[in-house]
């Protein structure tokens, strides 16, 4: 039966079919409905850990017990669990280990655009690179074969466009299997120096065989079109490339990335007056080629930068121009992304630019508190950072500027890495003010449950992290639990904890406005007695705009939150049902 | 022979839905498909754009500058956006429902008048209140499954198998409103 599936759903497939037993991953886009869709399918046990370093670290003890195991994550989430990555690469695989990353080039939905696959040669692990929904659950299949086979922790990487773009899938049953036998292998899961030296040599040993089958391997194919010109290529570059040029070229299609093929890549170069290296990001394919002696045209034809599009590829290759198309003939707005109307960061937000504060921010929604008009945020680095970046801050700059400061993180990603970043505050006299942004969801990816939100993945009820006695325990005396949609009772508290000179916390707690559990009623409305002043406007929400008539609220993107009428100086904004 | 059909709207409009009802209605005819979607940070109130590529053999899911054989706009500066990836010859199916972005909001930038007659100057757009027809239908988040109705009566699909493909993708909670937005989209003269 073939389905139209989703590529991370197709791995999730592909996964569930291997029959493995332990996923566990922290969401990112473009990763995340990998781990939602292992959820729907009740022989895997299936968790959301607090992040992705946590994540492969259980998938890793399920492999070792002997059962096959896959941790998912953003390339971004491959940096948090780089550690136990490197160190997996030396001790190998009992049950099947699949390690699935996902790049985001074009940056949709990240903050940098690194390249996944320099962490495969850094590793010394392999990886596969599936081109659509197909292969996504092929190679997942592959991968699971290839870890137990060759000892072995294996890559699956993706990219935005095969995460999430869907292609029919043939689907087939799970095979059941079991678990491998767990025995106490000391020289092979203790890495302390004296075991970790012999284990090196394995893995040198084990680059030597894979680079062996990676020239034989059926992931690699050649397509002859009896062509002189050669691309080499792989994943979603396969896609573009074959739309663009069609059978007047020969392929070289790279289905395995790490270790690359060097017998293949000679042979295919073999007679051809020119071979093209055809990947997104960085060269890593064609320095390999270079490092083969193989003469081929890469990135100075092709940029470093962002997505591909068959239209770039045929322009590189053929020096064919764009079809003929119209084109507006005026300036078009740009349509950033934007909180969501009822968004309850708007609040936090507006009470930080009102009192004039440096914002320390951090990963998800409110990452989006640096757009105008609100443009609070100064500063976002990577998960948790808004919380230890901010010490260093207050250390380097002093006491006053440190009652002028403030770090803003979500609850997700408090749990993920802003406790230790608390604890340092704590433990080294720092003073600052964090304040967590509990919306009761990981918001960004789509709503997933965390440890503070007393769910499950799969909804069952389960203990909820208390926050306010977690901050307690770390050391913070002050912690104050505040809604942000009370504005002057938030800036009241915001004031205080900064004034403070111990550290603080403020738990800016309502829900998200996207969830189901959230119920605002009737639509606000600005009176014929609005004044103009416009504070209303410096809210930033998407339904209030204005033209020459003045000030208006627009009813089909109004969700009744209610806090404009909280920032009108003169009552002029009412609800109606 | 590649189908080309360009969603664009802004995020939260339901263009995923649209997308998926699309994708597994052309795949009950027997084609070869391939839908990109957009999900995360962009999905926050800012342009989305979704394509869905049908035919033998699809290779690249996304679809390029003056490729679309049928762009589906949720709203109408989006529509103007998207025309530089119109086809000769293809058509825009245009909801007349206008959003302001945040520069226009903030006064940073205007959001241009009479977008419909400029694209009319150009290429063939059929505008679209989907909005009142959603409203009529009895809720106003099935603008986008009223576009997939006006679009459905320009292909040689069965009505039937539209309504099948609804029937299977909407949670049943919503599927009367969505089928009645479907016809409603479906009979507009």
């Amino acid at each position: 039966m073939k389905k139209l599936l989703l590529g991370n759903a197709a791995v999730a497939r592909g996964a569930y079919e291997a029959g493995v037993r332990v996923v566990s991953s922290y969401p990112g886009t473009p990763s995340t409905e990998i781990t939602e869709e292992i959820a729907k399918y009740d022989e895997v046990y299936c968790e959301w850990a607090p992040n992705e370093k946590v994540g492969a670290e259980v998938a890793i003890g399920a492999s070792i017990a002997g059962a096959r195991a896959m941790s998912c994550m953003k390339h971004v989430g491959l940096n948090v669990m780089a550690d136990p990555v490197f160190t997996m690469s030396y001790i190998g695989a009992n049950g099947g280990l699949v390690f699935c990353v996902a790049d985001d080039p074009g940056m949709h939905s990240s903050q940098n655009e690194q390249d996944s696959r320099h962490y495969a040669e850094a590793a010394k692990i392999m990886m596969l690179e599936p081109s659509d929904s197909q292969e996504c659950k092929d190679f997942t299949k592959a991968a699971f074969e290839l870890s137990e086979k060759y000892d072995t922790p294996v890559f699956l990487r993706l990219s935005t466009r095969v995460s999430h773009s869907q292609s029919l899938v043939e689907i087939s049953d799970r095979q059941e299997r079991e678990l491998l036998p767990y025995e106490k292998n000391i020289g092979k899961y203790v890495m302390m120096p004296g075991n970790a030296i012999k284990r090196h040599v394995v893995v040198e040993e084990r680059e030597r065989t894979l680079e062996k089958f990676a020239n034989e391997t059926e992931l690699n194919v050649i397509e002859d079109n009896g062509s002189k010109i050669g691309v080499i290529t792989s994943g979603i570059a396969y896609m573009y490339s074959h739309e663009a040029l069609g059978d007047k070229v020969n392929y070289l299609k790279l289905g395995m990335v790490y270790p690359l093929p060097a017998e293949k890549i000679l042979e295919f170069a073999k007679g051809l007056d020119a071979v093209y290296v055809i990947e997104e990001l960085d060269p890593v394919i064609e320095k390999f080629c270079k490092s083969c002696g193989v003469k081929v045209i890469g990135k100075e034809k092709f940029t470093y930068l962002g997505e591909y599009t068959p239209a770039m590829i045929k322009k590189a290759v053929f020096g064919e121009d764009l079809p003929e198309h119209a084109e507006p003939k005026e300036n078009i707005p740009m349509r950033p992304p934007v909180m969501c109307a009822g968004c309850p960061h708007r609040g936090t937000f507006y009470v930080l630019k009102k009192l004039g504060l440096v914002v320390s921010g951090d990963i998800g929604c409110y990452t989006l508190g640096a757009v105008a008009p609100l443009a609070t945020v100064d500063t976002t680095v990577c998960m948790g950072a808004s919380v230890s970046a901010a010490l260093g801050m207050a250390k380097a700059r002093g006491k006053e500027f440190n009652k002028k400061l403030v770090s803003v993180i979500g609850d997700s990603t408090f749990m993920h890495s802003g406790i230790t970043g608390l604890v340092d505050i704590v433990y080294n006299k720092g003073a600052n003010t964090v304040i967590i942004l509990d919306n009761s969801i990981t918001g960004m990816t789509g709503h997933q449950d965390n440890p503070t939100t007393g769910y499950t993945i799969r909804k069952e009820p389960t203990k909820q992290v208390n926050l306010v006695a977690l901050c307690k325990s770390i050391g913070v005396s002050r912690v104050v639990v505040a809604d942000p949609f009370d504005l002057k009772h938030f800036e009241e508290v915001v004031k205080e904890e900064v004034a403070a000179d111990e550290p603080s916390v403020i738990i800016a707690q309502r829900p998200c406005a996207l969830l189901k559990t959230v119920k605002y009623t009737g639509t606000c409305k600005i009176g014929s007695d609005c004044r103009k002043c416009k504070v209303c406007m410096k809210l930033g929400c998407p339904a209030i705009w204005q033209d020459k008539d003045g000030v208006h609220i627009d009813a089909n993107q109004c969700n009744g939150c209610g806090l404009c009428i909280n920032v009108c100086p003169f009552g002029c904004i009412t609800k109606e049902d | 022979m590649t189908k080309s059909i360009m969603i664009v709207g802004v995020g939260g409009q339901g263009t995923l839905l649209a997308s998926r009802i699309l994708g597994n209605t052309v795949i009950s005819e027997g084609y070869d498909v391939k839908v990109s979607e957009v999900h995360g940070m962009s999905q926050r109130g800012g342009s989305v754009v979704t394509y869905v590529k049908f035919g033998d053999k699809v290779y690249s899911p996304i679809i390029g500058i003056g490729e679309a054989d049928i762009i589906l706009a949720f709203e109408q500066l989006e529509a103007y956006r998207a025309l530089p990836y119109l086809k000769k010859g293809g058509t825009i199916i245009a909801n007349t429902q206008k959003m302001n972005p945040m520069p226009v909001i903030t006064g940073a930038a205007e959001y241009p008048e009479n977008i419909i007659e400029k694209i009319q100057q150009s290429s063939s757009l059929i505008p679209v209140d989907a909005l009142e027809l959603a409203e009529k239908a009895g809720n106003i988040k099935a603008v986008n499954v009223v576009l997939i109705g006006v679009m459905a009566k320009s292909t040689d699909i069965a009505y039937e198998t539209w309504v099948e493909t609804i029937k299977s993708t909407v949670p049943p909670k919503f599927l009367d409103v969505n089928l009645k937005a479907f016809e409603l989209g479906y009979n507009l003269k």
